[in-house]
């Protein structure tokens, strides 16, 4: 039995066998307690494996993002691993705890004209040939819907499977699920080799596999990856119930969300169970400064006002940013590392990391198995890049 | 300044009150009601001003179809005050209020 | 809207008075800017229910004429706005938002009370110490009330003097510290005979209801205070009451100076060399802020302050202005040492909390979900603690007194500001 050195620290309320008899040697080492690592460990425990997980502490995307579980339909592959994780999302849901703040607010894809319907018309035909239930509104029944959004829009596309968490609370939740199988420690992995990891402390931990799943932070454990920050603000305010019932989201959104460089925002706020409205959304790339800019923010709540007119009154209480890791094709990176020995991907997940973090996590514990995966995974092979380490 | 000035009329949850000139909103709370209720907790506790000086945020209400504080708001001529704002959909300052300071809820 | 001044000040107290009152003449533009309907800030807080001391009358009135001075109440500084060390803030008013450029900026933010958690306090009828003597200056009704003062240090007698004159019956003003330690302060006032005197005439009329070494231990009523619960030494007795009022001294409101990058001293105020400069060498402090001195140490200070930041040439008269400022300055700082020293939160006070108590009054989270936390930030994540409206300016201070904990910097925004004003739009409603 090997006896890990260093102080293992297990999030509160997480059963954990006492320190004298450790588990031994774990199975598998995530690197990342965010929503995708705790997803995998989930995932993986569930199939009798012994799992570690190393999480640094550090603010990251699980805790910045909005927690909007949507299926995105523009690729197909991004489809197929939205919807497949939605599924699971809906299994979770009677479990989850109060914390978690599950809504079931759907998703209300919002067209500003004709061209927009058009849109919202080829969406709903992708959608529901792949199973997704949804709905065309027109101009009257999306006022109807959501009386504060300006007049004269052309309609919308309701997707009532739809949901928000919140997504820290969530992730924790999932380490508790299998709590004699899963362990976590605070502890911050500076480095990969074949295998085991270093930690900050200079003591190493090792498994038979290694799983990265640290979101940006990865590109510093291995550089070879094509991972590109992308910035988003967000801003929260006081609270308001009733105002908005649906995660809004206009269906110019995608146009911003799959631009490659610049700056750009799209309309995005959803409401939360507080009756506090969560607002985005930008986008910037390549920069690492998380402090929030006063004119991406200016520029992110003149979108949500064009949309809100009456909004302007609201009390903001705060804003923050956070950093998605995007790759070149805006899919993530799931599956083995094509060079480096024992090390599987879990990242790049970009604004989508939430949504799909439990699809991710059964189509790598399926990989690592050597099982038949649970929707076809080759478009997120990691091999698709070269990738040298 | 304003001890011989004529009282200002409001509109506290709808209902005509009047107070005199130069006092805070916080004040004319508590002048028709007792206490001053401004707002119920999540749990549902009753609350009323608490800090005084525009740090707690226990005194928000909404004025004129904003969400201010009342202890940091002088009165007006003709003001539209809503307690338990948090209730109500507000920014729009026309939303129903059913709540009422007078009664406990 | 966008503005440009010289000298940017921020609070209308008697530091930001003296402040501006000694930067006007340089003929600097200057603009002082206060969240409070009325400059004066708390202890000059104007307003139906007080009559203001001729010195606080007459220099509100100066400053109010000057030319090249714009008082703006009622406005609040929401955020920096400044990237790249641009020198500016985004304020907000009733009707509008805009960024305000300066050159030099002066702290004058003041204090706000430590108010801290026990069994009842979010009762209504609860207040601070100096909350209710704010709330009565504007006009609140107390007259035939029975009203408990208690906590710790001198703001507990002026509170009970400002409630009396307004009509309510004192019942009792419970101050945590002993006997010998009142006295032992009370025997150095000669050295300050303004503050002798203020004490005096304070104590007088609430001596029959003090009681030093005394605590309220749990308040008590149904939705609103009915009565307190009091502890002398080991007696415990019930005082019926309508209102408590409670202060356990005050906390330097360091926030947007943090927000900014000026360093904190020991004592958790805003660090000043003598010239009142921060180490930011465009940003000054002066006043409470950058400790807890009292109303005379604030204004020396905000007249160094004011002095300073407006460049002084070699033969500017105003030189001579400073040396008699400082030597004035050492006599109130030795003031504020006595105070601090005399009345600090009775450790009792960690005890009073029950399980339930809530202690992060914006999102009701009770006591024990913070006991079963290690720090501020897992606080803030797992129980909401710090997340609503008052942006844990209550509960920061109170889980730092309770637990040891040090809230995190302040972020964006520094108080809850409208959509509008971030969009920079005006505001419209339905």
């Amino acid at each position: 039995m090997t006896r890990l050195p260093g102080a293992l620290v297990r999030l509160r309320d997480t059963h954990l066998a006492p320190l004298g008899h450790l588990m031994p040697t774990p199975d598998i080492l995530i690197i990342g307690a965010g929503i995708v690592g705790a997803a995998c460990a989930a995932a993986l425990a569930g199939v009798g494996l012994r799992v570690h997980v190393l999480d640094a502490r550090l603010p990251a995307a699980t805790a910045a993002g909005m927690g909007h579980l949507v299926v995105m339909d523009e690729d197909p592959a991004e489809l197929s691993l939205s919807a497949a994780s939605l599924r699971i999302w809906r299994s979770w849901m009677p479990k989850l705890d109060a914390g978690c703040a599950w809504v079931d607010c759907g998703t209300l894809w919002l067209a500003a004209n004709d061209a927009d319907m058009q849109v919202a018309q080829a969406k709903a035909c992708r959608l529901q040939a792949h199973g997704v239930v949804c709905q065309l509104l027109d101009a009257a029944q999306v006022a109807h819907a959501e009386p504060a959004l300006r007049p004269g829009l052309a309609g919308g596309l309701r997707v009532p499977g739809d949901a928000a968490v919140y997504a820290p609370r969530v992730a924790r939740w999932l380490l508790q699920q299998h709590a004699g199988l899963v362990s976590v420690e605070a502890a911050e992995v500076v480095a990969i080799d074949k295998d085991d990891v270093l930690l900050r402390d200079g003591t190493r931990r090792s498994a038979a596999a290694m799983v990265l799943a640290a979101g940006v932070a990865s590109r510093h454990l291995c550089p070879e990856l094509p991972l590109r920050e992308k910035k988003g603000h967000l801003i929260i305010t006081d609270r308001y119930p009733g105002t908005v019932q649906h995660q809004l989201v206009e269906l110019g959104y995608g146009a911003s969300a799959h631009q490659t460089s610049g700056s750009s925002v799209a309309f995005n706020v959803q409401p939360r169970p507080t009756g506090q409205l969560l607002i985005g959304s930008s986008r910037q790339f390549d920069t690492e400064d998380l402090a929030p800019e006063p004119e991406m923010l200016r520029a992110v709540l003149e979108r949500a006002l064009d949309w809100l007119p009456g909004l302007g009154g609201l009390n903001a209480l705060r804003t923050w940013t956070g950093l998605r890791a995007a790759t070149p094709d805006g899919l993530p990176l799931i599956g083995r590392h094509p060079t480096r020995q024992n090390l599987w991907l879990a990242l790049g997940h970009e604004g989508l990391g939430i949504t799909t973090a439990p699809g991710t996590a059964a189509l790598l514990a399926a990989l690592i198995q050597g099982a038949p995966p649970p929707f076809d995974g080759s478009p997120f092979a990691p091999a698709r890049f070269a990738l040298a380490a | 300044m304003r001890a011989d000035a004529k009282p200002l009329s409001l509109r506290i949850n709808g209902r005509e009150v009047l107070v005199p000139c130069g006092i805070s909103v916080a004040a004319a709370l508590a002048l028709a009601a007792p206490l001053g209720l401004t707002r119920h907790s999540l749990q549902g506790g009753s609350r009323a001003p608490f800090c005084g000086m525009g740090v707690c945020h226990e005194c928000r209400v909404e004025i004129d179809g904003l969400r201010m504080l009342a202890c940091q708001t002088t009165c007006a001529e003709g003001m539209k005050i809503f307690t338990d704002s948090l209730k109500t959909s507000s920014g729009g300052g026309s939303s129903a209020h059913s709540f009422s300071p007078f009664s406990k809820v | 809207m966008t503005n440009q001044c010289d000298v940017l000040i921020i609070g209308a107290g008697p530091a930001g008075l003296r402040a501006a009152h000694a930067a006007a003449a340089s003929g600097a533009r200057i603009v002082l800017v206060d969240d409070n309907p009325v400059p004066g800030g708390q202890i000059w807080r104007d307003g139906p229910g007080v009559k203001l001391p001729p010195v606080a009358r007459g220099l509100r009135a100066t400053v109010e004429s000057l030319p090249n001075v714009q008082i703006l109440t009622g406005t609040r500084v929401v955020a920096s706005a400044g990237k790249n060390a641009e020198r500016a803030l985004l304020l907000e008013n009733r009707t509008a938002g805009w960024v305000q450029h300066f050159d030099k900026l002066i702290l004058c933010t003041g204090a706000r009370e430590l108010l801290l958690p026990l069994p009842g306090w979010t009762l209504a009828g609860v207040t601070g110490a100096g909350a209710l003597q704010a709330l009565i200056k504007s006009g609140l009704p107390v007259r035939g009330q029975r009203i408990v003062v208690a906590g710790t240090g001198p703001l507990l007698l002026a509170a009970a003097a400002a409630a009396r004159h307004a009509g309510a019956e004192v019942v009792c003003v419970a101050e945590a510290a002993t006997w010998l330690t009142v006295l032992g302060f009370a025997a150095a006032l000669p050295r300050w005979p303004s503050k002798l005197g203020a004490a005096g005439a304070l104590g007088l009329g609430a001596f029959a209801a003090y009681r030093a070494g005394a605590q309220v231990v749990e308040i008590l009523g149904d939705d609103q205070v009915a009565a307190v619960r009091l502890r002398l030494g080991s007696v415990e007795t019930e005082l019926a009451c309508d209102r408590v009022a409670i202060g356990f001294g005050l906390v330097p409101n360091t926030e947007l100076g943090q927000l900014l990058g000026v360093a904190l001293n020991p004592a958790d105020a805003i660090a000043v060399n003598a010239a009142q400069q921060t180490c930011l060498p465009h940003v000054y402090a002066a006043g409470e802020c950058t400790g807890i001195g009292g109303n005379e140490l604030a204004q020396v200070e905000g007249t160094i302050a004011g002095l300073m930041a407006t460049s002084m040439e070699a033969g500017d008269a105003r030189i001579g202005a400073v040396q008699p400022e400082l030597r004035r300055r050492a006599h109130w700082q030795a003031f504020a040492i006595r105070v601090a020293a005399a009345f600090p939160p009775p450790p009792l006070a960690r005890q009073l909390p029950r399980a339930d108590s809530l202690v992060c009054r914006c999102e009701d989270v009770p006591y024990a979900a913070l006991a079963a936390c290690d720090n501020w930030v897992q606080a803030k994540l797992e129980t909401r603690c710090g997340m609503g409206a008052c942006q844990g300016r209550v509960c920061g201070a109170a889980t730092r007194f309770l637990f040891g904990w040090n809230p995190t910097a302040p972020r964006h925004l520094l108080a809850p500001a409208r959509l509008a004003t971030l969009a920079a739009r005006p505001i419209s409603i339905n």
